[in-house]
C-alpha cells in the first residue's frame, strides 16, 4: 500500500538549469504534488545523500512538494545574504559560513520541543541545528591496498609516502581549499588539531597532489584508481554509496575532524512554518537520544575517543573567515601544497 | 509600625537596586575584559609584511568569546581609519585612546552590542601605520545572568522585607503593651487618685512615667493648696461673721423701729447662710484631707443615723418639719466614723434646707442583700429629673434650687465619702415626688 503512495505522487523528477538563479547551481530537484505547498531548500548535499531524508518527509506530509536545490556553499552562503531568491531552508556542511550567516543576522531563531532535546554543541543562538556528524576522512581502495598495511594515523600516512614517493606520485587527493568551503573548513581546523597537518601538506604537496571540488569526485577517482589516497574526504559520502565495500573509511586514530552539517531558516523564508515543521523532522529522525549522537550509523565515530575532534559552532569559526586570517592561510597552504619556486 | 514598615520596604528597594547594580556593573566588566584580551590578541597579531599589514590572529581570539547563550560578535579592523577587514558598517571606535581599550554600548544589527576598541602603531619600512581593532559582541548572556541575579536579590529584598515587618511587629508590640497597661493604669484611677504610678514599664519608657509622676505630684500639691486655702479662708471668716452676727442680734433686739428691726433680721439670716456656707467649705476640706488618710473602723450605722437626726432637730422644729428617724438594730460597717457623719449631716441639711415649711424629712436604715442601705426622702418639691446626673458634681445645684442660698457642695461631700467607703450613692425622686438620696454600704 505504501509502495503505491509512493509511486503515485512521489515520483521524483530531475532536471538540471542554470537560469532560473542568480547564482551558479549544481543540481535541482523536486519531490511532492506538483500543486502541493511549496518548500524551497538549497543545500550543499548530493541530492542522492539527502533524498532519504526528503522522502520521509513527505510520507508524512503528502500535500507538501519540495524543491530540492544544489550549489556550493560559497554560492548558498551568497544567495542567502542576497535575498534575490527565496529559500525557506538552508543546509550546508560550511560551518564557518552558517555560523556568520546566522551570527550576522540572516536566520531567524527557532526553538521547539525537537531543538529543545539537541545537546548544546548541535545548536548555535537556536538559528543553527546540526543534524548529522560526519567525520573528514581518508578513503582507499581495498583493491589497491590488499595485502599491505592500511595507515590508521597521519604519522603513518607521511611515513607511506616517504617511503614509497613512485608509487604515489599524482595519486594522493585533496580539497582545493581555494574553491571548496568544506575543503576550507578541514584544512583550518587541521591546523588547529596539530602541526602534522603541514608536514602532511608538504609531503602530499611534492607528490602532486591532485585538488578536487568536491568528495564525490575524489571517491569516483579513488574507485578508478586514478587515486590511491584521497584525504579529508566526506565519510558518510562513501558510507552511502552501493559500493561502499570496495573502500577503506579511514578515521585518523590521531584526530578525526568531525563537521557538523547544519540547517538555518533564512529571514526571507517564504513559509517559515513548514521549514521548521521540515527541521523538527530532521532533527528528529537524525539525533539519536540512547547515543547523544547525530553520526550516521553506517559510519559510527569511536565511541568517547578524545581523538574525536567535533568543530564547535561558535565565534571562532569567524576567524578563518576573516579576509586577513583567510589570505595568511592560503598562502602558506600554497607554499606548502603547490611548491611552486 | 506603618513608617517602621514603609521605610523598610523602600529600603528593600534601594537595596535591590544597589546590588542589581552592582551586579550590572560586574557583570559588564566581565564582558569587557574579555573583549578587551580578544582585541589584545588581534593586535598582537598585526604584523607588517613585505609592507603590507598582516594580522594572523589566533582562534583563540574569538572562541573565548563563545558564550552560553551563543552571543553574536562582530569585528573590524582598521588601518589608518579606513576598513581592512570585518564588518564594514561596524560603529567606528569613539577616541583612539591608545592601547587601553575603549568601550561602548551601540545599537547594531537591530540589537543591544558592547563594542570594545584599541589600536596600535605599527613601524615598517616605509613609516608608520595605525591599526585599530573593535570588537562587540551581543548580550545575551549578560541579560541572562543580570535577570538571574536580580530575581535572586529580589528574592532576598522581599525576605528582607518580611524579616523587618515581623521584627517591626514583634518591636512595636513590645513597646505598645507597657504603654498601654500604662494607659489602662491611668484610666483605672479614681479622681482623687494622684499617686505616683508604680508599674514596671521599659527602659525607654521611664522618662515618661517619671515626668507623668512629677505632673501628678505637681498637680496634687496645688490641689492640697487650694483645698488649704478654701479651708483657712472658710475658718478665717466664721469667727468675724459670729461678731457680725452677734452685733445684728443686738441691733435687732434695741432697734425701735420696725424697719431697722426687719433689716437686722434679714442681716442675721444672711449670716447665717454665709456661716453654713463657710462650715461646708470647712467639711469638704476636711473630707478631702480624711479621704486621703482614710481610717476604718467597725462602726454603727443606727446610732450614726440617730446621732445625725438628733444634731438637725434644731433645725427641723425651726422650720416646722416632721424629722422621722426609722432605724433598726445595729448595723455595722468598716469605715471613717467623722466622713459619715459629715455625709449624713450634709444629706439631712440639704433635705431640711430645701423642703418647704410643716414637710416631712425620713432618715432610714435597712439591710439588704449584703448591703446596708440608708435613705433620705422628704415630701418636697424633688430633684429636677433632667439634672440628676450632674448633682453630685461639685458646685452644681438644681435649677430649682435659685431661690435658696447654697454652695452645691452638700452632694459632692456625701458622693466622696461613699466612693472611699466603696459604696455607692443614687439619686432619685419617690412615687410622691419627694427627693430621695439612697446610700449603699457594704457591712464590714
Amino acid at each position: 500500500m505504501r509502495s503505491i503512495v509512493f509511486s503515485i505522487v512521489l515520483i521524483p523528477f530531475l532536471w538540471l538549469t542554470n537560469t532560473a538563479f542568480a547564482f551558479e547551481i549544481e543540481a535541482r530537484a523536486s519531490f511532492g504534488p506538483d500543486d502541493g505547498s511549496v518548500l524551497r531548500i538549497i543545500s550543499t548535499a548530493d541530492i542522492r545523500f539527502f533524498e532519504p531524508m526528503i522522502l520521509s518527509y513527505l510520507a508524512d506530509h503528502p500535500d507538501v512538494s519540495i524543491d530540492y536545490i544544489v550549489a556550493s556553499s560559497t554560492n548558498l552562503m551568497k544567495a542567502v545574504q542576497g535575498g534575490e531568491d527565496t529559500f525557506d531552508i538552508a543546509i550546508s556542511s560550511a560551518m564557518d559560513l552558517q555560523t556568520k550567516l546566522a551570527n550576522d543576522g540572516f536566520a531567524q531563531p527557532h526553538v521547539s520541543e525537537a531543538t529543545l532535546m539537541l545537546p548544546d554543541w548541535a545548536k548555535w543562538n537556536d538559528m543553527l541545528f546540526a543534524f548529522t556528524e560526519e567525520p573528514a576522512a581518508i578513503v582507499v581502495s581495498k583493491a589497491a591496498f590488499a595485502g599491505q598495511p592500511i595507515p590508521r594515523t597521519r604519522h603513518d600516512l607521511i611515513a607511506l609516502l616517504r617511503r614509497d614517493p613512485e608509487r604515489f606520485q599524482g595519486r594522493v587527493g585533496t580539497y582545493d581549499v581555494r574553491h571548496s568551503g568544506l575543503g576550507y573548513l578541514f584544512a583550518t581546523q587541521d591546523t588547529r588539531a596539530s602541526e602534522t597537518f603541514w608536514r602532511l601538506a608538504e609531503v602530499i604537496g611534492a607528490l602532486g597532489v591532485q585538488l578536487y571540488c568536491c568528495s564525490s569526485d575524489m571517491i569516483d577517482d579513488v574507485k578508478s584508481g586514478d587515486l590511491l589516497i584521497a584525504y579529508n574526504v566526506l565519510g558518510s559520502y562513501v558510507a552511502n554509496r552501493d559500493d561502499r565495500e570496495e573502500f577503506e573509511i579511514i578515521m585518523p586514530a590521531d584526530f578525526t575532524t568531525v563537521m557538523l552539517r547544519t540547517a538555518l531558516i533564512p529571514t526571507s523564508a517564504v513559509s517559515p512554518e513548514r521549514a521548521r515543521d521540515f527541521i523538527d523532522h530532521m532533527l528528529m529522525t537524525s539525533y539519536d537520544e540512547d547515543t547523544a549522537s547525530l553520526a550516521d550509523p553506517n559510519l559510527p565515530l569511536p565511541e568517547g575517543s578524545t581523538a574525536v575532534n567535533r568543530i564547535e559552532i561558535g565565534p571562532g569559526l569567524l576567524v578563518f573567515l576573516d579576509q586577513l586570517k583567510r589570505r595568511a592561510f592560503l598562502n602558506e597552504w600554497e607554499s606548502a601544497i603547490l611548491q611552486e619556486q | 509600625m506603618i513608617t517602621l514598615i514603609g521605610g523598610s520596604a523602600i529600603l528593600a528597594v534601594i537595596l535591590f537596586l544597589i546590588v542589581r547594580g552592582y551586579a550590572a556593573q560586574i557583570a559588564q566588566n566581565g564582558q569587557d575584559s574579555i573583549l578587551s584580551a580578544s582585541v589584545s590578541s588581534l593586535l598582537d597579531a598585526a604584523v607588517i609584511q613585505d609592507g603590507a599589514v598582516e594580522v594572523d590572529f589566533p582562534y583563540s581570539s574569538f572562541s573565548m568569546l563563545d558564550t552560553e547563550l551563543d552571543d553574536r560578535v562582530f569585528y573590524a579592523i582598521y588601518q589608518d581609519g579606513e576598513v581592512l577587514s570585518g564588518y564594514e558598517d561596524l560603529p567606528a571606535p569613539i577616541a583612539k585612546a591608545g592601547e587601553q581599550s575603549t568601550f561602548q554600548t551601540v545599537q547594531y544589527a537591530n540589537t543591544k552590542i558592547r563594542l570594545a576598541s584599541a589600536n596600535r602603531t605599527l613601524i615598517g619600512a616605509t613609516g608608520r601605520t595605525q591599526i585599530s581593532v573593535s570588537i562587540a559582541q551581543t548580550q545575551d548572556a549578560l541579560s541572562r545572568t543580570l535577570n538571574g541575579i536580580s530575581q535572586t536579590v529580589a528574592l532576598f529584598g522581599a525576605g528582607f522585607f518580611g524579616l523587618i515587618v515581623l521584627l517591626s511587629y514583634w518591636a512595636t508590640s513590645i513597646t505598645i503593651n507597657p504603654l498601654m497597661r500604662l494607659a489602662t493604669s491611668v484610666q483605672k484611677r479614681g479622681p482623687q487618685d494622684l499617686s505616683p504610678f508604680q508599674k514596671q514599664v521599659p527602659y525607654e519608657m521611664v522618662p515618661l512615667v517619671t515626668s507623668l509622676n512629677t505632673l501628678m505630684g505637681r498637680l496634687d500639691h496645688s490641689l492640697t493648696q487650694s483645698e488649704d486655702f478654701i479651708a483657712e479662708a472658710a475658718h478665717r471668716l466664721r469667727t468675724p461673721l459670729a461678731i457680725v452676727r452677734t452685733k445684728a442680734e443686738i441691733v435687732a433686739r434695741v432697734a425701735t423701729d420696725d424697719t431697722t428691726t426687719k433689716a437686722a433680721q434679714e442681716m442675721i439670716h444672711a449670716i447665717d447662710e454665709s456661716s453654713r456656707i463657710a462650715g461646708q467649705l470647712l467639711d469638704h476640706a476636711m473630707v478631702t484631707f480624711r479621704l486621703d488618710n482614710l481610717a476604718r473602723e467597725e462602726i454603727d450605722l443606727a446610732t450614726l443615723a440617730t446621732g445625725a437626726a438628733d444634731r438637725v432637730r434644731p433645725l427641723t422644729d425651726l422650720k416646722d418639719i416632721e424629722l422621722l428617724a426609722t432605724v433598726g438594730p445595729p448595723v455595722s460597717i468598716k469605715g471613717d466614723v467623722v466622713l459619715i457623719q459629715s455625709a449624713l449631716h450634709n444629706l439631712l441639711d440639704n433635705a431640711i434646707k430645701y423642703a418647704p415649711a410643716e414637710a416631712r424629712v425620713e432618715i432610714a436604715l435597712t439591710e439588704t442583700d449584703g448591703r446596708a442601705i440608708l435613705t433620705v426622702t422628704d415630701t418636697g418639691s424633688g430633684f429636677p429629673m433632667a439634672e440628676l446626673e450632674l448633682l453630685a458634681d461639685r458646685y452644681a445645684r438644681g435649677s430649682n434650687a435659685t431661690h435658696v442660698v447654697g454652695s452645691g457642695l452638700g452632694l459632692t461631700i456625701v458622693q466622696e465619702v461613699m466612693a472611699a467607703h466603696g459604696g455607692t450613692m443614687d439619686i432619685t425622686n419617690t412615687k410622691t415626688g419627694g427627693a430621695c438620696v439612697r446610700l449603699s454600704f457594704p457591712l464590714s
